[in-house]
């Protein structure tokens, strides 16, 4: 009779096993590393003591060479190129697919299909495709360019010591503009016929059609595309350790957590890794209550 | 998927003369041009593809940089062999790994998301706000002191290790999955029905919604296999090559100094071949739900 009373209760029971594990293994585990991350521990051995907010301040402040802040800015130019090229990308696959095209599946599953190959597996022909020899030495891309007469087009690829991680966003970008072309066609799909018809009947262009009516309905899929890819971007490890290994030049906080760890510097390994995580959460947690209220609206 | 594709143009063209007037109509250039395009970043998209399968066909002395975009002068399968010889072992183990890890989580995120859907108890926006919010934080937030705590709970090393990860850290996506389906496909009336049919929670669940959920099965399972096979990050952490999935194993095999690029190659493509299998026999479904769950979130 208890359940005719609480029908919920058994729900909350059936869901436990998930929020008790989730609690402990995310927020737990956050809170773990938090705490880490304040400590004076950068060996194997015990802590010496609570160090504040000094592990962070460090990364900013007395790293040798900079190296937080270098990778910052690894981070910073391989994401906004991953970003707007899958943006891109995918929007213009989405609208040349959009109104139906001959052997449509095909293209489809095509540009997705990059999406099913790890990062490890790619990491291997995009380092061969990215080789950074020149003119007599081009290979990979490099002597594609030199055999279409691109010369121009040559370059060190992610060796480049300022945009080098533009060229890493490369292989990031054929792997998941499929991704955000499939957001983008499902955006499209979603938008009433009404909509196109109304717009048809007042004589609007084609061009005046997407830039005044489709395209403002696409701004909910935008913003999913944009969180999507913008917090792969911040986690982007598999690939960089798999094109060029960990080195200097690619070197973005997910790397330079792994290496920090290889020297039992655990508090600074915390450190960085937390301050991914706030990033990522000053992005993500007004999405996800912005999603969560735009629900309820409905 | 593709049979709705079509749909809208089909309502549009067909029985609104009206709309035959509208400038929108393609015209036969435009719709050269626009096949053109797409075949053009077809090829694009195939190159690392072809370089993949025709490399890892060439012999060592064919590797060099001259001709290095030509079929091989002679196909040889000594590079697969390399490859095999160095990825066989874990690529059986990785299959231990992703399948078990599809089914667990799938069974998990349906449940989570038929509670947080239909069965919804005060405050379930809130726990699912905070459990989606799992899907989004770098694991590197949590490793070091996950391996302390897979330790403690005396978890063997390598794939069991792993299983338990994979199927904790995908509960977000699978309860998203499963919540937006059930959200979108399963009316109200059908489970206030049950209820005055007298029927419980867990009978609710198995005779009405399970039998309904197929394509959202299909997502998971596909999203949780390919993630697992792919994930390097948690078996770098975690493994190691004598007990770790296979990418650790192609990491080490194309990681070298001076790499082997035809075995490396040959061995890129055998650890894509599951995942790619899966995915060209079950995109289809997969990009259905995947963007019935993407429009929502």
């Amino acid at each position: 009779m208890r359940s005719w009373k609480r029908p919920w209760l058994s729900g909350l029971l059936l869901i436990s096993p998930s929020l008790i594990l989730l609690g402990v293994l995310v927020y737990g585990l956050i809170a773990w590393t938090v705490n880490l991350s304040m400590q004076d521990r950068h060996n194997a051995r015990e802590s010496k003591g609570f160090a504040g907010l000094d592990n962070y301040v460090n990364l900013f402040t007395n790293d040798i060479n900079d190296r937080f802040t270098h990778s910052l800015k690894n981070l910073l130019v391989f994401t906004i190129v991953f970003m707007v090229g899958t943006l891109v990308m995918g929007l213009i696959w989405a609208l040349l697919l959009e109104r139906g095209a001959r052997a449509e599946g095909v293209f489809r599953t095509v540009y997705l299909f990059p999406m099913a190959v790890s990062f490890v597996a790619s990491g291997v022909v995009w380092r061969w495709l990215m080789n950074p020899g020149e003119g007599d030495d081009a290979g990979g891309l490099n002597a594609v360019f030199g055999g279409l007469g691109l010369d121009f087009l040559q370059n060190p690829w992610w060796t480049d010591p300022d945009w080098g991680m533009a060229a890493m966003a490369v292989p990031a970008i054929w792997q998941l503009a499929g991704y955000v072309m499939a957001l983008f066609l499902a955006g499209f799909r979603g938008i009433p016929n009404e909509l196109r018809e109304a717009a048809a009947m007042d004589g609007a262009s084609n061009f005046q059609l997407y830039r005044r009516v489709l395209f403002p309905q696409l701004t909910p899929t935008v913003l999913s595309a944009m969180i999507i890819t913008g917090h792969m971007s911040m986690k982007m490890f598999d690939l960089i350790m798999s094109v060029s290994g960990a080195q200097w030049i690619t070197e973005v906080p997910a790397v330079y957590v792994w290496q920090t760890l290889l020297t039992s510097d655990y508090a600074k390994a915390a450190a960085i890794s937390v301050f991914l995580l706030v990033v990522v959460a000053i992005v993500v947690v007004p999405y996800l209550i912005h999603v969560n209220r735009a629900e309820k609206r409905s | 998927m593709t049979s709705q594709t079509m749909a809208p143009d089909e309502v549009r063209s067909g029985p609104a003369p009206a709309a035959g007037g509208r400038k929108a109509r393609p015209s036969p250039v435009g719709q050269l041009v626009r096949h053109a395009l797409l075949l053009l970043f077809l090829l694009i998209v195939l190159m690392p593809l072809y370089v993949l399968i025709v490399t890892s066909f060439k012999s060592g002395r064919e590797i060099g940089v001259d001709g290095q975009w030509s079929l091989p002068e002679v196909w040889t399968t000594a590079s697969w062999e390399k490859a095999w010889t160095a990825l066989g072992p874990s690529f059986l183990r990785t299959f231990e790994l992703a399948i078990p890890v599809a089914l667990i989580s799938s069974i998990i995120g349906a449940a989570n998301g038929f509670v947080l859907s239909r069965w919804r108890f005060p405050g379930a926006d809130v726990v699912f706000t905070l459990i989606l919010f799992g899907m989004f934080i770098p694991y590197q937030a949590v490793m070091i002191p996950l391996r302390e705590v897979v330790q403690f709970i005396g978890l063997p090393g390598g794939i069991p290790t792993l299983i338990f990860v994979h199927v904790v850290y995908g509960i977000p996506i699978c309860t998203l999955i499963f919540r937006n389906y059930y959200a979108t496909t399963v009316p109200v009336e059908l489970i206030e029905a049950g209820r005055v049919d007298g029927a419980g929670l867990l009978r609710t669940f198995r005779m009405l919604i399970l039998p309904l959920s197929g394509p959202a099965f299909v997502v998971t399972v596909i999203w949780q296999f390919t993630s697992s096979w792919n994930d390097y990050l948690f078996a770098i952490f975690l493994s190691n090559t004598r007990n770790g999935p296979i990418t650790i194993a192609l990491n080490a095999l194309a990681g070298a100094q001076s790499p082997d690029y035809a075995a490396s190659m040959a061995g890129a493509l055998i650890t894509s071949l599951p995942t790619l299998v899966v995915y060209v026999l079950l995109g289809r479904w997969f990009i259905g739900g995947l963007m019935a769950g993407a429009i929502k979130s």
